[in-house]
């Protein structure tokens, strides 16, 4: 052995591989790539035709254009993503509007909402899920503005759930008393989605 | 107690023969009406768009997510709110 042999099993701290592996749930691999998956053509809501609208069970619905929308409070925030296909990527940063920031003061006996997407798209979530700093309309992508293919000019972020949750092209959150299946949740897919739990499909 | 002709049924097990004429079909050549905008053509000149969670076919003309089947383990779900009919066999 050379002098310079070091022992894996004596260093003081985890080796980084095995801190990675912690953050992956299980049934995921890491990726490095951000695959592209869509259901449907890309839309391309021009910017000045872009508005943004939290309607459903409130007192009076509130609309943001693209510009009042940019002029909200922003963050930039750091998570790790999975995708019920598998992957899974870490430490990806992204830039946009806390839902709290946009559902503040509101008044409202609803305990779930509906995204709602350009192109058709829906997906459910409690309430819950999406106040507290759990979720995001972004705009940002890795110091970008975010790709037409990755859901820009705006996006929902969900991390903690499956990527389907995190709605590309969002438009709006409708809240409403009754939860009810959005596009993949009707076909299949779990009401949930903890990628924790691999609550991958109904019945999970 | 009395009963109307309109509470008479059997259950789903007797439309079997029917059903069965009916789901054994190649599908491509199946005429499905779209229920966005009602055009009409084979399900085979749909838009396929394949996604890792299903395979969403859509109307060319105006985009509506027509026919929507994923597999979930051992199963398919298949979703056809966006076709308002099929005309099945027919010698299309
Ligand atoms: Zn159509």
């Amino acid at each position: 052995m050379g002098q310079g042999f070091v022992s894996r099993g004596f260093r003081g701290r985890r080796r980084p591989d095995a801190e990675v592996a912690d953050r992956i749930p299980p049934g995921q691999y890491l990726t490095r790539d951000f695959p592209v998956l869509s259901a449907g053509p890309t839309p391309r809501t021009a910017l000045d035709r872009w508005d943004f609208v939290v309607r459903g069970d409130v007192e009076a619905p509130r609309r943001w254009t693209w510009d009042e929308f940019r002029a909200l409070p922003s963050e930039t925030v750091t998570k790790d993503i999975h995708c019920v296909t598998k992957w899974s990527k870490i430490d990806t940063v992204w830039e946009g509007v806390s839902v709290d920031t946009l559902l503040d003061g509101l008044e409202t006996s609803a305990d779930y909402l509906i995204a709602h997407c350009d192109g058709g798209y829906t997906t459910n979530l409690p309430l819950e899920d999406v106040t507290g700093g759990k979720a995001w309309v972004v705009f940002g992508y890795d110091g970008d503005a975010l790709e037409p293919e990755h859901g820009g000019p705006a996006r929902l972020l969900v991390p903690h759930l499956y990527f389907w949750k995190s709605a590309k092209w969002v438009r709006g959150l409708e809240l409403v008393g009754e939860d009810s299946p959005g596009f993949w949740e009707s076909l299949g897919y779990n009401n949930y989605g903890d990628p924790w739990l691999e609550q991958r499909y109904a019945g999970d | 107690m009395e009963t109307t002709d309109a509470d008479r049924h059997l259950d789903g097990n007797a439309a079997g023969g029917m059903l069965a004429e009916v789901f054994r079909f190649e599908a491509t050549t199946v005429i499905v009406t779209c229920a966005g905008c009602g055009a009409a053509g084979p399900m085979a000149e749909l838009l396929l768009y394949g996604h890792g969670m299903g395979q969403i076919l859509r109307c060319a003309g105006c985009d509506t997510a027509v026919v929507r089947v994923a597999r979930v383990r051992d199963r398919h779900w298949l979703d056809l709110r966006g076709a308002r009919s099929l005309q099945i066999g027919g010698g299309q």
